[in-house]
């Protein structure tokens, strides 16, 4: 069981090998599209990589919730409704929906997601152990 | 010029890995041109190379029903730079294929010599938006004649590998 300094390591190594960035550009607060250049093609690359480093599988829809940020239900003028933020919450909870809530523009809900946020969710999905 | 950046395949096993051997000639014009006066085969077209390997292993998986493109290449080193009379050897592992896209490791070697060693990126795209497709698929099927894959393709279980549509036909009680 890996701890919580070890996930962050294996996932600094990911981004590192798929996004072509220095290790020390992989803070926890640094967002994967403004400040580390992820396009929408390198999620497939960081997907697998974190896949084969922690031996898990991440269905598309945990991470990039498009199900939701396309449907009518959700969403009303390019933005999330409440029922759409509280959707993502359930979905999401390592993603820091309060802070995408002050401007909840679907355009903008990736390029939120931080180091840190995929941290939590690797977390999430394997027993972490104290450090 | 015929964009085949591949002379044929040596080896093929279906979902695993696929080998396949360019060689150099001073014949190729592209050869002189790249640096004047010293005939080299370029990089670019050696990446191309190791593409068309990894793309076909990776479009087969699916037989030929998603349309494979070069999405990244995360990583690519290359050694030295091939010069005519070598014979480069191509391969292609595959590290996994998804509904979105694939991933190959690919390498190329002269001899035991580690030329080019990398990783490629391919996406399944889909352009049923546009007006006109991009490409059919399954024309990589001529190409893959072409490059002989069927002469020495194995399935995952270590048949030969067919052509696809081959079985439905033969199922169908047409003999090809």
């Amino acid at each position: 069981m890996p701890t919580k300094e070890e996930i962050f390591s294996k996932i600094q190594a990911a981004l590192v090998e798929a996004l072509g960035v220095d290790e020390d550009e992989v803070t926890p607060e640094a967002t994967l599209m403004s400040d580390l250049g992820a396009e929408s093609i390198d999620f497939l690359d960081i997907v697998f990589r974190l896949e084969k480093a922690f031996d898990i599988k991440i269905p598309r829809a945990e991470l990039f919730p498009d199900d939701i940020l396309t449907n009518e239900q959700y969403v009303s003028d390019g933005k999330v409704t409440p029922e759409g933020l509280e959707q993502l919450r359930k979905r999401m909870p390592f993603f820091n929906v309060d802070a995408f809530e002050a401007n909840p523009n679907v355009k903008d809900f990736t390029a939120m997601l931080t180091v840190q946020d995929m941290c939590r969710y690797v977390e999430s999905k394997v027993q972490v152990t104290a450090s | 010029m015929r964009w085949i950046w591949i002379d044929k395949f040596l080896e093929f096993e279906s979902g695993k890995r696929a080998v396949a051997i360019k060689n150099v000639t001073l014949a190729e014009e592209y050869l002189h041109e790249h640096v004047p006066g010293f005939p080299t085969m370029p990089n670019s077209l050696v990446l191309e190379g190791l593409a068309q390997t990894g793309g076909l292993l990776v479009g087969e998986v699916n037989a030929f029903s998603e349309k494979v493109i070069l999405a990244k290449v995360p990583r690519i080193t290359f050694h030295f730079s091939a010069v005519p009379g070598d014979c480069l050897r191509y391969t292609a592992v595959l590290e996994y294929v998804k509904p979105d896209g694939a991933m190959v490791g690919v390498t190329s070697h002269v001899g035991e010599r580690l030329q080019a060693e990398g990783e490629i990126v391919f996406a399944h795209l889909n352009d049923s938006g546009r007006t006109r497709t991009l490409f059919e698929p399954k024309n990589f099927v001529f190409t893959m004649k072409l490059l002989r894959v069927f002469d020495v393709g194995r399935t995952a279980d270590g048949k030969p590998l067919e052509p696809p549509g081959l079985a439905q036909l033969r199922s169908a009680g047409v003999e090809p």
